[in-house]
Order: C-alpha cells, then sequence, then structure tokens
C-alpha cells in the first residue's frame, strides 16, 4: 500500500474544498495513515469474484405521475441563503480574472 | 401506574391521556419542567421549542375534548435528533457549518409525528453529522451520560439517548449509520431500534451515508419503540429507497413477546474476546432468559464481520466526501471569506468556509473518503469495501438459515470516559464493531438494557438482529426479555440510574 504523504493530504483536502492550516495537515497526516493501515484490511479478505455491493435492497427506478404539486417557495428556499439578490443566490465571482 | 408523568411510559401516558387522567399540556409542561430541572447538567437538547411544543399539546387537548378520533399517541411529546429537518426549527447537525439554519421543510419522519399529534419538545445533541460514538465531536459540547455525569452517553444520538434516559422525553428519534440508536441506548440503559433499510423514509434526514443511513425509535421500553416505529414508518415516495410495503406487525409482537420455538443465533465473531467481562456476562444471562422463555440457542459463524469495521470506514467516508460536498457556502449554512484575499472567488469561499465550519472528525472522514474515491485507489479502496459488504450480506443470508433471530452484545464495553478515545479515532471506531454489520447487510437491529457490569455498574446492551422486512421479531425477543428481566430486577433498570435532579455539574 502506497504511504500517504502529506503533499498528498494537501492535494485530497483541495479536491475536497477545505483550505487546511498547516498544523491540521501535520496532524491529519498521521491519523490517516493509521486509519488507512487499519480499513487495508478488506483487500486481506477472500473477495476474488466477489461482485460490488453499493446498496442494502434491490435498486428499482421510481417514478410518479407527471402532475403539479406544492413546491417551496422563492422566498422559502432563499431564507437560509447567506446572501440573496432579485430571488436568486448572490455568489462570489465565479470566474478568475486573468 | 406510576404517578410521576415523566418516569411514565409513552404507553401509560397514551393510556391516562386517552382516559382524561391528564392532559397533553400537563404531559408536556411536565417534561419541560424537568428539563429546566437537569438539562443544564446533562446537556442533551441543543434547542428546546417550550411555545411549540405546548401549543401543539393545546391543539391536541382541545381536538381530544371536542371528541375527535386521534392517534394512540397523540398528544405524548417527543424529541428529535438534531439531523432531521424540522420547518421554523433550528437544524444544525452538531455543525457549526449548519449554526441557525431553520429549514423550510419537515422531513417526512417529522410530518407524521405532527400528523400524529405529537408535540415536538426540541431537537438533540450529536456528533457533528452523526460522525462518533460519543457526542465529543459535537460543535456545541458533549452530552452526559444520565448514570454517571463524567462519561459519555454514546453517539452519534447521545442526545437522544440521554433524553429518555434523564426523562425528559418518553420518545426520542434517533438515526444509525453504523450503531448510532443501538450502541447509545446500550451505555446509557435504554431501547433503540434500527428498523430495516427502507423501513423509515430518509427524505429530510441530512444525510451521512446513504446506503447506510436509517431513522428510528429511541425509547425506555420495547412496547414504546415498536409504538413510535409503526408511526414512523411505511412507504414515501419522496424516498426512492423507501420500501412500499406496510410497516411489519411490531406492535403486535412487542404485546405477545413469544419466543416459545424461536431460534436463536449467537454470532461467534461478536462475542468473547474485545468485549468487557461484566457485558459479556450480562449477555450470557440474557441468552438464558430466552432459554427460559422457549427459545432454543444454536451458534452460528459469519467470518466475513471481522472486516465489517475495515469496509465501513471505507464505504461511509466514500459516501459522507460525496453527501457533504452540498455544505459550499453558497445556498444555506454558514459562508467565511477567506483571510487577506481580496475579492476572493467562490472557490476560495468554499475552502475557507469549510474549514471554518467542519470538525475535525468531518474533516478526516471526508478527506479519507475521497482518497478511497480517487482513480488510482478506487479499486483497492472502495471496491473491495463493497465486495466485502456483499460477503458480509452472504454471512447474514446463510446465518438466518439456521436461526431466526441473530444475538450479540450491542456494544464492547459500558460506557467510557469523556477524553479517553477522542485523540484515538480507531479506538472510537470499535465502539460500532458489533452494530455495523447490520447497517451493510440493511437489516434491522434492536438494542435493550441486558443490565449492569459488575465491575463498574454501568449499563451494558443486549442486541437483537433480524433478517431484512422482519422487524417483529426484534420486538418479539425484546419484549419476552424485557419481561423477564424486569421481574428479576423487581423494575425497570433506570429505576437505578441517580436522581439528577439534585446533582450538581461535574467537570468533563
Amino acid at each position: 500500500m502506497a504511504e500517504l504523504t502529506r503533499d498528498d493530504v494537501a492535494h485530497l483536502a483541495g479536491l475536497a474544498r477545505i483550505d487546511l492550516s498547516d498544523a491540521e495537515l501535520d496532524r491529519m497526516v498521521g491519523e490517516l495513515g493509521v486509519i488507512l493501515e487499519s480499513v487495508a484490511v478488506v483487500q486481506q479478505s477472500p473477495i476474488e469474484g466477489v461482485e460490488p455491493m453499493s446498496h442494502p435492497m434491490p435498486i428499482v427506478n421510481v417514478t410518479r405521475p407527471d402532475v403539479v404539486r406544492p413546491s417551496l417557495g422563492a422566498d422559502a428556499a432563499l431564507s437560509g441563503a447567506p446572501e440573496s439578490d432579485q430571488q436568486r443566490f448572490s455568489v462570489p465571482r465565479i470566474l478568475d480574472e486573468d | 401506574m406510576t404517578t410521576d408523568l415523566t418516569r411514565a411510559s409513552a404507553a401509560e401516558l397514551a393510556d391516562l391521556l386517552t382516559s382524561g387522567g391528564t392532559s397533553s399540556v400537563e404531559v408536556t409542561q411536565a417534561m419541560l419542567d424537568r428539563t429546566e430541572a437537569v438539562d443544564g447538567d446533562v446537556h442533551a437538547y441543543l434547542h428546546v421549542d417550550r411555545e411549540g411544543a405546548l401549543s401543539s399539546a393545546r391543539d391536541i387537548d382541545e381536538r381530544r375534548s371536542r371528541g375527535e378520533q386521534l392517534h394512540r399517541l397523540a398528544g405524548v411529546p417527543i424529541a428529535v435528533k438534531d439531523v432531521m429537518a424540522t420547518k421554523g426549527l433550528p437544524t444544525t447537525c452538531g455543525s457549526k457549518i449548519l449554526e441557525g439554519w431553520v429549514p423550510p421543510y419537515d422531513a417526512t419522519v417529522v410530518s407524521r409525528l405532527k400528523q400524529a399529534g405529537m408535540p415536538i419538545l426540541g431537537k438533540t445533541n450529536m456528533d457533528e453529522f452523526a460522525m462518533g460514538s460519543s457526542t465529543e465531536h459535537s460543535a456545541y459540547g458533549p452530552t452526559r451520560n444520565p448514570w454517571d455525569l463524567d462519561r459519555i452517553p454514546g453517539g452519534s444520538g447521545g442526545g437522544s439517548s440521554a433524553v429518555v434516559a434523564s426523562f425528559q422525553a418518553p420518545l426520542a428519534i434517533g438515526t444509525d449509520t453504523g450503531g448510532s440508536i443501538r450502541q447509545p441506548a446500550a451505555v446509557t440503559g435504554t431501547v433503540g431500534t434500527k428498523p430495516t433499510y427502507g423501513g423509515v423514509s430518509r427524505y429530510g434526514l441530512v444525510a451521512l451515508a446513504s446506503s447506510l443511513d436509517q431513522a428510528g425509535p429511541c425509547t425506555r421500553t420495547v412496547l414504546d419503540a415498536a409504538l413510535l416505529h409503526e408511526v414512523m414508518g411505511g412507504h414515501d415516495p419522496m424516498d426512492s429507497t423507501s420500501i412500499d410495503a406496510p410497516v411489519p406487525p411490531v406492535v403486535e409482537a412487542a404485546r405477545r413477546a413469544d419466543v416459545t420455538g424461536m431460534r436463536i443465533g449467537i454470532v461467534r465473531e461478536l462475542t468473547g474476546e474485545g468485549f468487557q467481562a461484566g457485558v459479556q456476562a450480562r449477555f450470557d444471562e440474557s441468552v438464558q432468559h430466552l432459554v427460559d422463555a422457549g427459545a432454543e440457542v444454536v451458534e452460528v459463524s459469519c467470518p466475513s464481520f471481522t472486516a465489517a469495521l475495515a469496509a465501513y470506514y471505507l464505504i461511509l467516508p466514500s459516501e459522507a466526501s460525496s453527501n457533504l460536498a452540498k455544505f459550499d457556502a453558497m445556498r444555506y449554512g454558514l459562508r467565511v471569506l477567506p483571510e487577506g484575499v481580496d475579492d476572493p472567488s467562490a472557490e476560495q469561499v468554499m475552502a475557507a468556509t469549510r474549514d471554518a465550519g467542519f470538525g475535525d472528525e468531518v474533516k478526516r472522514r471526508i478527506i479519507l473518503g475521497t482518497y478511497a474515491l480517487s482513480s488510482g485507489y478506487y479499486d483497492a479502496y472502495y471496491g473491495s469495501a463493497q465486495k466485502v459488504r456483499r460477503l458480509i450480506a452472504d454471512d447474514f443470508a446463510k446465518a438466518f438459515e439456521s436461526a431466526d433471530v441473530l444475538v450479540s452484545p450491542t456494544a464492547p464495553t459500558t460506557a467510557f470516559r469523556f477524553g479517553d478515545k477522542i485523540d484515538d479515532p480507531m479506538a472510537m471506531y470499535l465502539n460500532d464493531i458489533a452494530t455495523i454489520p447490520a447497517n451493510l447487510a440493511g437489516v434491522p437491529g434492536m438494542s435493550l438494557p441486558s443490565g449492569l457490569a459488575d465491575e463498574d455498574g454501568l449499563p451494558a446492551g443486549f442486541q437483537i438482529l433480524a433478517p431484512a422486512t422482519a422487524d417483529d421479531r426484534l420486538y418479539a425477543v425484546g419484549a419476552a426479555l424485557e419481561q423477564r428481566l424486569h421481574a428479576a430486577w423487581g423494575g425497570p433498570l433506570l429505576a437505578q440510574a441517580p436522581d439528577l435532579s439534585t446533582s450538581t455539574t461535574k467537570g468533563a
């Protein structure tokens, strides 16, 4: 099993959009290493040729009649927004300047 | 019949309300007074809705006085875990990222409580986003175990277990992803059921791991759990994984309490080594009680259960990392701007918010899940875990060929002290070793008190597991065992718990 490095954790934190501090990164490298070592047990189980199971019950497609029914209004949907404007969620810029 | 309303069971309260022996306002006020007296010490609630609960109670009393046909539990108040969306009431999931969030809609479970006319007393404390076994990961401080205020009440649903154990509510809603209803029940001397996956709607339940999460009842008696299970359960078109079938006959099974001829399977891998001596001793006695009640004992082996913890701690973080991506500071919840950045981008705001809003355990699991799902590692980790999950389900299927139910101690130990396991994630994870297999396979499970461990005088739990959709068997076995244990103890176990109203706050 590949050893998890500090750079790996920093990369993963970036993918997960969590701005970890240096102290948090230092601590998490060690903690994740211990956890990964423990969970690697799954690789030693007799799993050869076993069908993966993603869900406890058989998944079936669920449909409903295409009829209009009550839903949240704009005010209710926006009631928890950090910022809103003209019945819309107001967000920081999404593009880079350059 | 007990005269103290806070000590009465939900079934007793329902009878009293129906006969006119008390009113919902009187019952609800008694619970709120008890909270006033003891919750400064216990800290089971994150939010108490005094006005809302009393107003619902008044409404039910009025409807009853008009002769309206009401639900059996109408007027019996209840507490709800803070992971369930409640319209107009704060819902934080024990996290800073949702501090102050008031959902604009009700979870289906909450709607059903309201339809049944059950006043909602408040929202109970929990480990942040249900990640933990002690409530020490709540961003709002831990809940204390009513048996010993220096010890954990279990988790993640420690608020719901403590609220019923400290007589602040006869009933509470919990959720169980790897044991979060059953393990808290075990360490507080209360009853908790995780229904069959799909038996209770997940609509409006803030998801931790969607293929594992299931809501269920937290109570002081097996019959009360059955009554609440019946209110919560049943098909919901708002949840695509909801089972389209009636709730199993749980109340009938609890009333009959009949185990004659039933085959009780002891899971070899979930007893003996690793279990505290006093927990194991109470388990062995409970099995003997069931034999005395007419059951037959068989031993079964589930070899893949030894890898269940590992599979769980890959599957859960993987699903959690995906589910918690919605906390992005854009539509609801916390928004934090990064320091020293002019005109930050949405992505920078997201990263700063998630760092400030999530606690350590949540960050750990999100990053672990991100790793397990990343290309190059997916097959080795998440893929292997899903295969182990299949082996565990196969082990259950085989075991249920020779046994009608399986039994084990619920948790390996009694309640531990605050701080004992907080710095060692793997030690904390081991609390759920006996409860996790049921979530992976989707089968129902119950924990009820088996007695006090000799070495520390603290409650131990007895776990019952049944095949999917055979939830009624949990209640037949649970009620039969409860009857015999109550006879042996001369009353419920919680009668032996300390009287908190006279205690003083201790340090955690």
